[in-house]
């Protein structure tokens, strides 16, 4: 059993219990069994009445309700266990925070969390059931046959072992081409999908037709690498059914004989006839269920390896929450923000993001924060986020620690909380454009809403929509264009009056010089009264700043000086 | 019958064999030992012992053999559906080209074929021939107790299906619904993990995909329940068929030989059934896929194909736009409302306008991946008709162009030129193509990566498309054979740009599209490379998409676009001495550019 599974189970009282209902079930079903060859024998044979039938029946209806309590139990348990795992996938992906989650691992998060788990069903509700019975049964059957028939049972006992090391071995094999040809297979399986999407790209390079050959081509290598592995598979499933209608032979032909000697009563020979196979069915039934099983295992290795793997390398979960209010600096005013000698490293890469960075901005200063693309600028942004966590150095809020290794989930939500921040490229959420603008002010009402879309100029787009504020945006929903996207990020800054601090990266990237205009107007509007930090290309962000830092490769290496005008700027 | 047929028929009959196998080796077991209690000469009992050996070798190989043909025959048609899939998407404007979501949805629909074949068809055909050889065993030796089997064996493969189906089929047509909200709302948690951080709306979004969670849940938990009473009741028929049987025999008074093979023939012939039970659920979202997969082979491409397609016309290419007018949908505004321009050899015109002007339409039209409404689109040469006009490495031979060049179309001998609603699409994007809008990145080698822009090129064409794009000092980096797209080597939105731009550069057709090359690139890049992208393209015929104006003073024509009309249009130096949406967007561009 997989042991952090095991782990999960047991501490969840609902999963368990249903657990063990539905083993029980199984291991009481698969028992009923004998009982059920008992009586059929009997009747057969003609040692018991007719009407033993009648029990029979009694018993087939017991195994079917028992069979009905396994299957639902197994259905609790397994949606329990997915639902666990799922819940505490996403907290602790939302722990590790956006900076950890690059675009293309999340892309296989998504997956993981989503179907991936669906994986576990097959090996919670099949093959844990599965190896409990085939703990249980064979050798029930077997007391039974050894006290029936000695020689019989002594045939069953030496065949019986043959399927677990058979299957041992052939499985070992498997496993071993198996894994060979596991990155080949996910390599062409991916490759349709791969040129899938990517057919506009081919259709402008009038590539797509030639592609439909590639794609035959691959697909056929595809199947015949699938079938070389699937020959090797399947003779482990070979084996077991071998086992076990060889086994039957093995014991139907000499008890046959017996009889014709007079040695043997036809009723402990039907007996036999009929439990000998139930020794093997379960062994079998765990043999079939164990390719499925290996899938759920895998997905369960992988939600483990998130949970437990990444734990250990994200400081700011490990860190202790402190006390409400401890030391989170005082809203109201726009703060002064401090960075003192503040490195920044991600996990994994040798130089530093942010090296020994020093910067003052006053309160209610406008920063503009220049240098070429991947100088660091968004990840000062993300550290003043909380995104990322200084290697050393302070960044300090009005004089309060803000970013150190002390500071914990509350203190981010209060300094959070005073922010409107803009990212580079925004996220629209499947829901309606107005949820996506009150995404930080649950609370706005239409009109806020409404007043907030137009300081963002994005109220004349949003009424042409088929639904206006209610249309829904997302994969499933419209499709806005960058800069449409753009001024809803906007909005959702200007959704939110009581912020103090404004983190905008680069705004009007991707934006035509009109809407560009609109929106450097907004934004100096909304900078009013505010610090603001400006992640900025374009000539016209850079002309709206009080001060210019230019940082190049971690490390600020001009500034303009910080003008020290008192709030709003004197522009 | 072909041959994909014959081999269904070959799996089918291996899954037969393989359950008649085990059928006879219980019946002949249980008449072996039956028949031995007689006591007869062991003469008659021999044939009986060679059967049980006999079947009992033959029943697990062909179960090998019917698992191998019916994965190879599954494979197969897999490979087939997605095939057949991949041709509806090639026409522009086939569903689902906008989600990449959608698409893996789609692409795993098609494993909805294997499903179908593996766990549906080819299981119930030897089902219902196990079934049926149990039936007429039983009618030679008692036909009462036969019309009991045939009940009960009805009962199980028909009425239980039938009413489980009935009873579960809204909840089964609300579970994809559902698991496409879960993955939704898990997708919304993780792209857009830093919005909700910053807004503090993270608890929000957990608290959504959790409901998410628990909607789904339930619904699986019904199912988990309909299929464990499908379990049930399948069970319970096979234990009360077998105890009629046997009740029905020993009125009639059978002996014990016939009661012991009925009864265990009618108790084994229930075995490949009852696992069909709880499948005719899940075939019903396996019916829903192939569904899907058939709407969008039905749906009708974007563009219609000219029945008799004209010849490219030879020489350097002039392409007119008259009148031209596109719309998205029937009850929208136009995207395009009469856009007229012309694009002579050489001459290179840029189009600018706020976002939604219409722009990309535009290319799309030129690129005939959309169908206009009005107006036409005219490409003359300066001779009518030839070999395709040395579309730079970008031709690969795939349409066939020779047959098309000696055919005399109907535009092609016209002094105006052809029509581009009479060329095949192909064609069309042949003489007009270039930089895309979402250019994708594959997973394949960066060489490999570029070379689909021109297959036939060589190594120094290769260099020379990445030198011009400015993208030698990260392909050095990188490496020329390292694989792109996976393991989170991924491409960075400027560098995509770039490689995008190399690829138009490499493809060199006679009409070079731009959609905004400098998009996605920051400031400083976006210069340098706007200045050597108009130092490449200076003699070529070239239309620019920008909403840049930086360097449009040495285009040949500015063309400025709102609402998809044109408002405006000139030279540079002409534009900016018109009061309007160009001098106001330059004015605000330099006004703020000198540093």
């Amino acid at each position: 059993m997989h042991k952090d599974l095991l782990r999960l189970i047991r501490s969840e009282q609902a999963v368990r219990r249903h657990l063990v209902l539905c083993l029980a079930a199984a291991i009481l079903a698969g028992l009923l069994v004998l009982l059920q060859a008992e009586l059929l024998a009997g009747v057969l044979s003609g040692r018991l009445a007719v009407t033993a039938l009648w029990t029979l029946a009694l018993v087939v209806a017991a195994r079917a309700l028992l069979g009905l309590v396994q299957g639902v139990a197994a259905g609790h348990a397994s949606t329990a266990v997915k639902s666990v795992l799922r819940h505490r996938l996403l907290a602790r992906l939302q722990e590790m925070g956006p900076a950890r989650l690059t675009s293309h691992r999340s892309g296989e998060l998504v997956t993981l969390t989503g179907r991936g788990l669906d994986a576990l069903d097959p090996y919670l509700s099949g093959y844990l059931p599965a190896v409990a019975v085939g703990g249980v049964v064979p050798i029930a059957v077997l007391a039974r046959l050894t006290f029936a028939d000695l020689s019989s049972a002594v045939i069953v006992l030496v065949t019986l072992p043959l399927i677990p090391v058979f299957g041992a071995l052939v499985g070992m094999h498997t496993k071993a081409v198996t894994e060979r040809q596991w990155r080949a297979l996910s390599r062409l399986g991916g490759h349709f999908l791969d040129v899938v999407r990517g057919l506009p790209t081919l259709r402008a390079f009038g590539r797509a037709r030639y592609q439909a050959e590639v794609i035959a081509r691959v697909t056929a290598e595809h199947r015949s690498a699938t079938m070389r592995t699937l020959r090797v598979a399947f003779l482990s499933s070979m084996v077991l059914e071998l086992a076990a209608s060889l086994s039957l032979a093995l014991v139907a032909v000499p008890v046959g004989l017996r009889l014709l000697g007079g040695t043997l009563d036809l009723p402990t020979a039907l007996l036999v006839l009929l439990l000998a196979p139930e020794a093997y069915l379960p062994l079998r039934n765990m043999g079939t269920r164990f390719h499925a099983a290996m899938e759920g295992v895998t997905a369960a290795d992988d939600a483990f390896a998130v949970l437990d793997g990444e734990a250990a390398a994200s400081r700011t979960a490990a860190a202790p929450r402190p006390a409400a209010g401890g030391g989170a600096p005082g809203a109201g005013t726009a703060p002064e923000i401090r960075l003192e000698n503040v490195t920044v490293r991600y996990p994994g890469r040798g130089e530093a993001a942010l090296e020994d960075v020093s910067l003052v901005i006053a309160p209610g200063e406008r920063v503009a924060l220049v240098g070429e693309s991947g100088a660091g600028k968004s990840t000062l942004l993300h550290l003043l986020l909380g995104f990322l966590t200084p290697e050393s150095g302070r960044v300090l809020v009005d004089g309060v620690e803000l970013a150190g290794p002390g500071t914990g989930a509350q203190e981010w939500e209060a300094w959070r909380a005073r922010l409107a921040s803009v990212p580079q490229r925004p996220h629209l959420f499947a829901s309606s454009v107005a949820d996506n603008i009150r995404l930080g002010a649950p609370g706005a009402t239409p009109d806020q809403v409404r007043a907030a879309a137009r300081a963002a100029h994005a109220d004349g787009f949003v009424t042409e929509l088929p639904q206006g504020y209610d249309t829904a945006l997302g994969e499933r929903g419209v499709n806005l264009s960058a800069g449409q996207r753009q001024r809803i990020a906007l909005a959702r800054a200007f959704c939110r009056p009581a912020a103090d601090v404004l983190l905008l990266d680069e705004p009007t990237a991707r934006l035509d010089g009109r809407s560009e205009a609109a929106i450097v107007a907004a934004t100096r509007k909304l900078a009013e009264g505010r610090t603001a930090v400006i992640v900025a290309h374009r000539p016209a962000m850079i002309e709206l700043a009080d001060r210019v830092v230019r940082i190049d490769d971690g490390r600020v290496v001009s500034d303009s000086g910080a003008v020290t005008t008192g709030a709003g700027g004197a522009r | 019958m072909n041959r994909a047929g014959w081999r269904i028929v070959l799996a089918a009959l291996a899954g037969i064999a393989a359950e008649l196998a085990g059928l006879a080796l219980i019946g002949t077991a249980a008449w072996l030992i039956t028949r031995a209690a007689e006591q007869p000469p062991l003469a008659a009992l021999t044939v009986a012992i060679v059967g049980v050996r006999a079947f009992a070798t033959s029943k697990g190989v062909l179960r090998y053999a019917e698992r191998l043909t019916g994965h190879d025959v599954a494979l197969r048609a897999q490979a087939t559906t997605r095939e057949r899939l991949y041709q509806a998407l090639i026409p522009a404007g086939a569903p689902g080209q906008k989600g990449a979501d959608l698409l893996s949805r789609m692409v795993d629909d098609t494993d909805a074929v294997q499903d179908l074949l593996v766990r549906g068809v080819l299981p119930a055909i030897a089902a219902l021939v196990t079934g049926l050889a149990a039936v007429v065993l039983g009618l030679f030796l008692l036909p009462a107790a036969a019309l009991v089997l045939l009940a009960g064996l009805l009962v199980a493969g028909l009425v239980l299906p039938a009413g489980l189906t009935a009873l579960t089929r809204r909840r089964a047509a609300r579970l994809a619904p559902a698991r496409a909200e879960l993955a939704t709302r898990v997708a919304d948690l993780l792209h857009g993990a830093a919005d909700l951080a910053a807004y503090g709306a993270g608890d929000r979004a957990l608290a959504a995909a959790a409901e998410a969670d628990a909607r789904l849940a339930a619904l699986e938990r019904g199912q988990a329940r309909t299929s464990a009473l499908a379990t049930c009741l399948g069970v319970l028929t096979q234990g009360l068929t077998t105890a009629a049987v046997v009740l029905v025999a020993q009125e009639a008074g059978a002996g014990s030989v016939a009661t012991a093979v009925l009864a265990l023939t009618s108790l084994v012939s229930f075995e490949p059934l009852l696992p069909m039970i709880g499948a005719a659920e899940r075939m019903t979202g396996v019916s829903a896929a192939l569904r899907r997969l058939r709407e969008v082979r039905a749906t009708p491409p974007a563009v219609t194909e000219p029945a008799r397609p004209a010849a490219v016309p030879g020489g350097p290419l002039t392409v007119e736009v008259e009148d031209l007018v596109v719309r998205h949908a029937a009850d929208r505004a136009p995207a395009l409302n009469g856009v007229s321009l012309t694009l002579t050899p050489g001459k290179r015109v840029a189009v600018v306008g706020p976002s939604g002007a219409g722009k990309s339409t535009l290319l799309s039209a030129l690129m005939r991946l959309v169908e206009p409404e009005s107006g036409t689109i005219r490409i003359s040469g300066t001779t009518a008709g030839g070999a395709a006009s040395g579309g730079g490495a970008g031709a690969d031979g795939a349409g066939g162009a020779g047959e098309e060049a000696s055919s005399p179309g109907p535009g092609g001998a016209a002094g105006r030129g052809v029509d581009l609603r009479d060329l095949p699409s192909d064609e069309a994007r042949r003489i007009m193509t270039g930089l895309t809008q979402d250019p994708y990145v594959f997973q394949a080698s960066f060489r490999d990566n570029l070379r689909l822009a021109g297959p036939e090129a060589g190594e120094e064409a290769l260099a020379e498309a990445v030198r011009r794009a400015r993208l030698e000092r990260w392909v050095e980096r990188t490496g020329w054979d390292t694989v792109l797209g996976e393991d989170g080597r991924t491409v960075s939105g400027g560098q995509l740009q770039r490689l995008a731009l190399a690829r138009a550069l490499l493809n060199d057709p006679p009409v070079l599209l731009l959609d905004e090359p400098a998009e996605a690139l920051d400031e400083e890049t976006a210069d340098a490379l706007m200045g050597d992208l108009l130092d490449a393209t200076r003699g070529r015929t070239t239309l620019l998409v920008t909403h840049r104006l930086r360097g449009l003073e040495e285009v040949d024509e500015i063309v400025v676009l709102e609402n998809g009309s044109v408002v405006q249009r000139g030279t540079h130096r002409e534009l900016v001495e018109t009061p309007g949406y160009y001098r106001d967007l330059w004015r605000s561009e330099a006004m703020v550019s000198r540093r």
